[in-house]
């Protein structure tokens, strides 16, 4: 129970941090707006459900013909019209997109590094960055329009269009499942997957699509400049819809995850002792194989391929909290949250916006070299 | 739970007069790594309060019995069976809760503090959500403090020595509190004194009712906190019981290719094994013959023919050459020793005849007539140190040295060495005294 209180402790204030960190960013930009008006901003936006009412007027997401449900907003702070359309129409769904995204990378990144008992392990390690990468250029190189009339049983026809956004974002989330299960496939023989052996593949699916990558770039024409951005990972643009699909992934794979840390924990002793320990060990590895990779899926999915945040905030949480995944976890993910969210802050505070993806590695890499030349990292 | 195990139990394993089923139980065992057949048809079991140690030399398979029992690798024969049910029906949590195992060495990337590390232990009793109950903090603490761990239970894992870090796995075994115990090779990186402690721990598990087995590579070791031996060699089972049942010449030859002493060991009563080169033939020693205090031109010769040597002599340095012509395979007598002499304890060990006097008394005359006999027949006589010059000693007279003399004039063949005598040197001198054998080759 020690173990639960300390992260509950540890949840509590990295949260907290969180919090005050998307406010500050929500308060940066070209447009400056007070905390306080931000926070007043982001009360007015909260609706909540209040009750049903049987009017054929819908006005909520959720509208079926004759019962609506009615939503109220419980607070209406006097905020500036268009104060309030920058934060929450703008800023707000960036900000918390930046969180999920983060929250995702580090969180799969610090599975990672346990589940290989390596700390240079990262989330795109079973090769889910590169697919991911590879689905997102073949759909900007090669877009096909995602329009289709789905003759559904009971419903009729629907007409089912995606954006052009909405169609990287797929492609992209396909391609990394696609890659990680080609990795793990290759891995496992007679149904065990050495970890070695799925490092090994990773690597090698990883040039393998390197590769593809580079070519579709030699292919692209127009749409390079459109591809370089997205391998650099970014966070503009994004709308409310893209956090509520992310909002929908990300925690429950994070709880499956978080469900697996003790026996995280005991696989760091070697899988044979594991085994010995009641841990039914080729089971428990699959389960965080798919979540692990279900997660940055998500996370990159929309946001491109954001480097290290997924390798830096595991260790630097290591190094504050302790190795107990327990503890670790959950802190690294709300740790990795505030990290992007603080990134994406400065890549478009500047007069010109920067990918995210530079940011977090030219902030990130220096001070992993810190670290290497304090010899932190030598000693995990 | 403890009320359906007997009931899946019976089930498992038909066990007469409804005695409980040993703990672990191993039954024509075959393991190949791919095409490498590592062990195969091995049999054994062990008992609630017994401790078997898994003996044999390096690549045996020691290791792999043992992964095969907790099940960490699959065998292509053969079944495992712990308290009676087949080990592959048992899921890896209800495996956990009956056998604990201490692995040879760990590996640990993170720097976890040793405390949590015996806490893991707990793993296979807590559900997914449970917390560290009372029990469970009680077991953490009795393992830390019987394995010796308590005193620097915060500090990481990473920053400890080896020989703890062999103890905290030991604790984190303990703190499982199964009935069954597997160690692989638990003193290999301990110093005596926590060799001892390690061991006398598990003695003490073991006689409050748990079952262990233990692959051990020190046959002494073995043979003093063991029950019963196992010998593991060239894939299968090549001896097994009690240690001084096992533990012969004789099998060792087979086992581990050695020739070997066995010996008592003074301090414990054990046996005692005392390893030598393999004497296949030694080395051929073509021309360094010359160099032979003892040479007379024989042909050098490159085999052991198996002669009757007779040593006269006493205390370490006569059982000294006892106990190697013995094991060079030669057939050995002594005399005439006093008793209780080192000369006739050696003799004993090495199943050698020895012709024993009173001490600090006149040899009986019937005793002085068996040592002649004895030498009369020898292919040799080897007299050691002292011994060697009692030819000059009037044979009538009626003490030791006399009865040696007599010994000495009753011999074909002499060789003498001093008490620093050179091993090599003592077997070559034997052998080459041997005319009939050198005129072979």
């Amino acid at each position: 129970m020690h173990a639960w209180r300390r992260s509950a402790g540890w949840s509590a204030g990295l949260a907290a941090t969180l919090a005050l960190v998307a406010v500050v960013s929500a308060a940066i930009g070209p447009v400056r707006i007070p905390p306080t008006e931000v926070v007043k901003a982001v009360l007015n936006a909260l609706t909540l459900p209040a009750g049903v009412e049987t009017t054929s007027q819908g006005v909520g997401p959720l509208t079926v013909s004759g019962v609506n449900i009615a939503y109220r907003s419980p607070f209406a702070f006097p905020v500036d019209r268009v104060h309030q359309q920058i934060v929450v129409g703008v800023r707000l769904p960036r900000i918390l997109m930046a969180a999920l995204v983060g929250f995702a990378l580090a969180a799969a990144g610090t599975v990672m590094q346990g589940f290989f008992r390596n700390p240079m392990a990262d989330p795109s390690i079973i090769g889910v960055s590169s697919g991911a990468a590879v689905g997102a250029v073949a759909f900007i190189v090669f877009p096909v329009a995602l329009s289709t009339t789905l003759t559904l049983p009971l419903v009729g026809a629907v007409d089912v269009t995606l954006s052009h956004g909405a169609g990287v974002s797929l492609f992209a989330f396909v391609g990394s499942l696609a890659a990680a299960f080609g990795v793990y496939a290759i891995a496992t023989r007679h149904g065990r997957t050495p970890v070695a052996t799925l490092l090994l593949a990773g690597v090698a699916i990883q040039t393998f699509l390197g590769a593809v990558i580079s070519y579709l770039q030699l292919q692209a024409g127009e749409s390079l400049r459109r591809i370089v951005a997205w391998l650099m990972g970014h966070l503009s643009g994004a709308a409310w819809s893209d956090v509520a699909v992310t909002a929908v992934v990300v925690p429950p794979l994070f709880v499956v995850l978080l469900v697996y840390a003790r026996d995280l924990n005991v696989m760091l002793l070697g899988e044979e002792e594991a085994q010995g320990l009641g841990i039914a060990v080729e089971r428990t590895k699959r389960i965080l194989l798919a979540a692990s990779a279900l997660i940055t899926a998500a996370g990159v999915a929309f946001a491109g391929v954001i480097g290290f945040v997924g390798l830096i905030v595991p260790h630097m949480l290591r190094l504050v909290v302790g190795p107990d995944h327990r503890v670790l976890l959950p802190s690294a993910a709300l740790a990795g949250g505030s990290f992007l969210v603080a990134a994406d802050t400065v890549a478009r505070a500047g007069s010109t916006e920067l990918p995210v993806g530079i940011v977090t590695a030219a902030v990130g890499a220096p001070f992993f070299i810190y670290l290497l030349m304090n010899r932190e990292v030598h000693e995990l | 739970m403890t009320a359906e195990l007997p009931a899946v139990g019976e089930a498992g394993s038909p066990t007469p007069d409804g005695a409980d089923p040993p703990p672990i139980e191993v039954s024509d065992l075959s393991v190949s790594f791919g095409d490498v057949p590592v062990v195969s048809g091995v049999d054994l079991r062990v008992e609630r309060g017994s401790l078997v140690g898994l003996v044999g030399p390096n690549g045996a398979g020691k290791t792999t019995v043992l992964r095969a029992i907790k099940g960490t690798l699959s065998p292509d024969a053969g079944a495992v069976r712990l308290d009676g049910d087949p080990a592959e029906s048992l899921s890896a949590r209800e495996a956990g809760r009956r056998v604990a195992s201490v692995p040879q060495e760990t590996s640990l990337a993170f720097d976890f503090p040793v405390r949590q590390i015996v806490e893991m232990g707990r793993t296979p009793h807590l559900g997914r959500f449970d917390g560290h109950g009372p029990d469970d903090e009680r077991a953490v603490r009795e393992a830390m403090d019987a394995a010796g761990v308590a005193r620097f239970a915060d500090r990481a894992i990473t920053e400890v020595s080896g020989g703890e870090r062999q103890r905290v796995l030991l604790a984190r075994a303990l703190a499982q509190e199964a009935p069954s115990l597997l160690l692989d090779e638990p003193t290999a990186s301990l110093d005596v004194n926590h060799a001892v402690r390690t061991l006398e721990l598990v003695r003490g598990l073991v006689d409050d009712g748990r079952a262990a087995l233990a692959a051990i590579h020190d046959l002494d070791v073995a043979a003093r906190y063991c029950d019963e031996l196992v010998v593991l060699a060239n894939g299968g089972v090549r001896a097994a019981g009690p240690p001084e049942d096992v533990l012969t010449a004789a099998a060792l030859r087979d086992a581990f290719d050695a020739e070997t002493f066995v010996g008592e060991n003074p301090a414990t009563g054990t046996p005692t094994v005392t390893a030598f080169d393999a004497i296949d033939g030694g080395e051929p020693d073509d021309g360094g013959a010359g160099s032979e205090p003892t040479d007379s031109g024989s042909e050098p010769t490159d085999s052991v023919e198996p002669r009757r040597v007779h040593v006269v002599g006493r205390g370490r340095s006569a059982g000294r050459a006892v106990a190697r012509l013995a094991v060079a395979g030669h057939a050995v007598s002594v005399g005439v020793v006093p008793e209780g002499d080192a000369a006739a304890g050696v003799a004993a060990d090495a199943d050698a005849r020895a012709v024993t006097a009173p001490p600090f008394a006149a040899v009986p005359s019937e005793r002085r007539d068996e040592a002649v006999a004895l030498a009369r027949e020898a292919d040799v006589t080897v007299a050691v140190g002292k011994a060697g010059r009692a030819g000059r000693t009037d044979p009538e007279t009626g003490d030791e040295a006399g009865a040696n003399a007599a010994v000495l004039a009753a011999s074909d063949r002499i060789v003498r060495v001093d008490d620093n005598f050179g091993a090599d040197d003592l077997l070559d001198a034997v052998r080459e005294r041997d005319g009939t054998d050198a005129s072979d080759r």
